[in-house]
Order: structure tokens, then sequence, then C-alpha cells
């Protein structure tokens, strides 16, 4: 029996009013335990997709379903699953830190006895007990992050969304944020975030989805995606046409059609291996040619959009 | 979530608000004192004792209830329209939007907040009415009912401003232009009877005349309007207002793109 994914988005779409189209169309699922990246440069969809699944924003079309609630027929419970950091502030910068945390508990209907339980220890777990009575306006950027980890977890979701929870923040940190996240994540968590940084997916995400103009281009794992940016596809026309994929495990070769086939060959390695082993089984190429790597363009798109020159790469 | 989360849900949110406008109660809940102590003062006795009797009542005692429910309506408007909108504006209405709270309760809590305040005002200005004339109390069913009926619609009304506002601009427009003029044509310092038959006719289309007399019933006994009109006004405006407040939530206008 499959366990119900975390998250199964399909064929979700948005058009604003002005007559953009944020997403044309997305379909992903995310396992339950995840921890999945979605990157893709600005403007990409990414914040309006999360911004879909947490209801903040009106879908056009499709279907989202969480822990399998459906946001069309099961809303409620839907949201209880969910727990969001988003990409800006959005607290009261005049309440006090500790009252952020306790009412975000009162909404999800905790009792606030409990609820001042579990924003003391959030509050401790993040580093922020100290400025527990402050107003929200004297934190530090670093410290106004932590806050929106802790108001997200204080109902415990089972879903953790963070839309760029590191930008902005410096390298020690985001480390430590990282290690935060990861605990969470062990402990049964699944988490979603958005992220420029290749590094922090690389590092943290075991799956990740890839959206660039509303377009999910890449869905994969993490480790797969990292072989594929050091890795060159050439496209092989053969003369013979073939029914079935040849058996050469040390290659990875894919059947496009009858007389093409596809290689992955890690840059640097020569080529003529592969024509060789090709041609021991009989098979001829007539012609290769270079199949340009999208992925690799996408992120030299991100990087240039980003003007970081590779920073966090 | 169960009756018991909802509940914790709204005891949250109008804990919340009232936290809000006590904190800033210099700017909240002293202006009233401080604007009607100046009406009492200029209208009730420099000009109201040149005045004389008003339908057989003194004229400052004639006042009290107008001005306090120019407080009550004034406040409760003012209290749900800023919070609602700064909340908008900083997008912290954001933590109650990705909560399972149903829209229901978010709208009886700020509404709650807004009575909160408005009545809160109402009774700092009764307070002050004091200092001026001693309280007269016909009916207190009918002052409480009323109060809490007034409040209730102006906080539906400051609410449903704050949804459609996009500036702090548009959040001034309707207490400057609509709210103002009706609350002070709305009987508080006359007796419609004073007025020509037009002019009768054409303030029966104001709301806010309805529960003011039927608040200055509740104090003095006297009012230019029957009972029956003015809660059946006042209960059909609550029931439209709160309709179109749901409405407005749970499509999401002016708060989810």
């Amino acid at each position: 029996m499959t366990m119900t994914p975390a998250l199964a988005i399909d064929d979700l779409r948005k058009t604003y009013r002005n007559g953009h189209v944020a997403l044309k169309g997305i379909s992903l699922g995310v396992a339950q335990g995840d921890f999945f990246a979605l990157l893709g440069p600005n403007g990409a969809g990414k914040t309006t997709a999360i911004g879909i699944v947490t209801s903040l924003v009106n879908k056009t079309a499709g279907t989202v379903k969480i822990f399998g609630h459906d946001i069309d027929t099961d809303l409620t419970a839907a949201k209880s699953c969910i727990g969001l950091v988003p990409q800006e502030f959005n607290f009261n910068q005049f309440e006090p830190v500790e009252e952020i945390i306790a009412n975000q508990a009162g909404f999800y209907g905790i009792p606030r006895d409990e609820a001042r339980q579990r924003t003391e220890k959030y509050l401790h777990r993040l580093g922020l007990w100290e400025k527990r009575r402050g107003m929200a306006r004297e934190l530090s950027g670093g410290m106004k992050r932590r806050l929106m980890i802790a108001r997200a977890l204080v109902h415990e979701p089972r879903l953790l969304i963070l839309d760029e929870p590191t930008a902005g923040v410096d390298i020690e940190i985001r480390r430590s944020m990282w290690e935060f996240l990861r605990e969470i994540n062990a402990g049964g968590t699944t988490i979603i975030l958005t992220t420029h940084y290749l590094e922090e997916a690389e590092s943290l995400c075991r799956n990740v989805a890839i959206i660039d103009e509303g377009e999910l281009i890449e869905h994969t794992s993490t480790r797969r995606l990292l072989n594929t940016l050091h890795m060159e596809t050439f496209v092989l026309d053969i003369e013979q046409p073939l029914e079935t994929l040849p058996d050469l495990p040390q290659h990875e070769l894919r059947l496009v059609d009858e007389c093409t086939l596809e290689v992955d060959i890690n840059r640097g390695d020569p080529v003529n291996a592969v024509f060789s082993d090709l041609g021991a089984r009989g098979i001829n190429v007539l012609s290769m040619r270079n199949k340009a790597n999208r992925l690799e363009q996408l992120f030299v798109n991100l990087l240039a959009d980003t003007g970081s020159g590779g920073a966090g790469t | 979530m169960t009756p018991q989360q909802k509940l914790t849900a709204y005891r949250t949110i109008v804990t919340k608000e009232i936290l809000r406008f006590a904190r800033i109660w210099i700017q909240t809940v002293l202006p009233p004192m401080i604007t009607t102590a100046l009406y009492f003062i200029i209208f009730g006795n420099l000009i109201g004792s040149q005045i004389g009797d008003m339908d057989g009542v003194r004229y400052m005692e004639f006042i009290i209830p107008g001005l306090i429910m120019m407080a009550v309506i004034t406040n409760s408007y003012a209290n749900v329209v800023s919070s609602f909108f700064s909340s908008k504006f900083q997008r912290h209405i954001e933590e109650m939007l990705v909560s399972p709270v149903p829209n229901y309760v978010i709208v009886l809590g700020f509404i709650s907040g807004g009575v909160a305040r408005g009545i809160t005002c109402g009774i700092a200005v009764t307070a002050v009415s004091l200092f001026f004339s001693p309280l007269n109390i016909h009916s207190l069913p009918v002052m409480l009912s009323m109060i809490l009926l007034t409040a209730v619609l102006f906080s539906l009304a400051g609410l449903i401003n704050a949804v459609f506002a996009k500036s702090f601009d548009d959040i001034s427009i309707v207490p400057t232009f609509v709210l103002t003029p009706l609350t002070y044509l709305g009987g508080i310092f006359y007796s419609i009877s004073m007025l020509p038959e037009f002019w009768q006719q054409v303030s029966l289309a104001n709301p806010i005349l309805y529960m003011i007399n039927a608040f200055r019933y509740g104090f003095l006994g006297i009012t230019d309007i029957s009972l029956w009109a003015s809660y059946g006004i006042s209960l059909a405006f609550i029931a439209a207002l709160y309709g179109i407040s749901l409405w407005l939530l749970r499509t999401g206008k002016g708060i989810r793109s």
C-alpha cells in the first residue's frame, strides 16, 4: 500500500487578473518525510505555487492535496497540516515576540496554557527566549527569520513550507538554521523549501523540482540533478533501427526512438568507449551532436538573473 | 476544527484586538473623552443654556445620548478599519488566513474587538457626561441593546471598508465624507421635529438617526422614531453587512491574489 503523499499537485494553473500567467499547469508530488527543494529563478512561479498550497493565492485551475486533503473540499484539514515561513516578514512589528507565537497557536485552536508552553519551547530552540518580551520590530533580520520559523512550528505541522528562509541571512546563521531544519525533518516533519542557493538544496534536500516561467522543467532527486549538472548529453543517430535498448550498463543510454540514442557522459571523460562498445554490438553511429544541457543553462540564467556571479553555488 | 478550538481561536483574535487598542489608549480612548467634554462645555453649557428645553428635557441632557452614540459609532468603525487594514498592509492577516480558523470566526473576532473599543469609549464618554449632568436611565434594556447593535453594525462597516481599502487614504474617506456627516445629521444636537417636513423625510433615510433616537429613548424616554423601526433597520443592516463580510473573506477580495 502506497503512503499518501504529503503534497500532491496536479495541473496547477494561475493567471493573475492583469493577465500574467504565473503557473502553466505544474504537477508534482512530495512524499511524506521528504526534504524537498523547489528551485527556480525570480518570477518562476515558486511563491505563487506556495501561495496556492497555503491558500493565500486563489488558483485558476488544478488540484492540490495535502496529506490527501483536497484544498477545494477539505480546506480546514489541509490547512491544519501546514506551517508556513513566508519570504517577506509578515508579523505585526508592534507586537511582543511571545505574543506573536502564542497567538498563532491560538488560531489553530491550541488552548492558551499549552500555547504558552509551546511558545517557550520554540523560543528556546530558536534562540529567541531572551527577546520574548521585546517588540518584533526590535529584532535583527536573522532573528525575524527565526521568529517566523518558531511561529510556523508552534502548531507542530506535518508539512513545513519555507519560502527562501535564508535569504539575506549570514552564513553562520544560515548553517545553524540548516541544522535545525535537519532536526525537524529527522523528527518526521516533511519540509519543502524554495531557495536560490543550490548549495542549500544540495546540503538539505533529497528531492528537487525546478520551475521556470510557470512550468515544471525538472522533478528529480537531488543526487540525479547534481549528476546531470556534471554531465553532457549526446544524441547519436544510428544506422540500424533498434527495438530495445542495448544492454550496456557501463553507459547511461536511453532509446529516444528506434534510430536515436541519447547518452550521458561525465564532462572530461572520453567518448570513444561508447562508440567502441556500441560497435561491438553491431550498432553503427552515423552522426553525433551535443544536446544542450537545459539544467545547466537554467542555472546559468539563474545566476545571471541574480547577478550574484555564483554566490551560494 | 472542533467547537472548542474555534472558541479558542475566537478568544485569541478578541484578546489580540483588545490589547491592540488598549496599548495605544492615548490614541484610542482618550480623544473621544476630550472631544465630548468640549461638546458638553460648548454646546451643552454655553449654547445649551440659551436654547432651553428640547422635547421637554434640558438641552444638555438631550445631547448626551447622541454624543455617547457618536463615540461608539466612530470608535467601533475606526478600530476595525484600522486594525484590519494594518493587518493587510503589514501582511500579518496571513497568520489567520493560513490557519484553519473559519472566516466567520475571523469576522466575529474583529467585530468583537470593534464592539469592545466602541463600548469602552461609550463608557468613558458617559463618565465624562456625569460631570455635566446626572445619568437618567429610562430603559436599560433598550439602551444596552441599541449600543451593542450600533457597535456591531459599524464594526462590520469598518471591516468592509478595510477589505476594499488599498491605502491609508481609503480608510479615512468613508469616516470623513460619509460617517461624520450622517452622524451629525442623525439628530445628536436636534430633534427632527424641528425640521421642515421635506427635511424630516430626507432625514429618515439616515440609518444613524434610528440608532441615536432609540438610544435616546433608553436614556430619556423620548424618540422621534418608532423603536421597532430602529431595531428593524439596525438588524437588517447588520444581517446585510455580515453577509457581505463573509462573502468578501470567502472570495478573498482584497486579501488574496
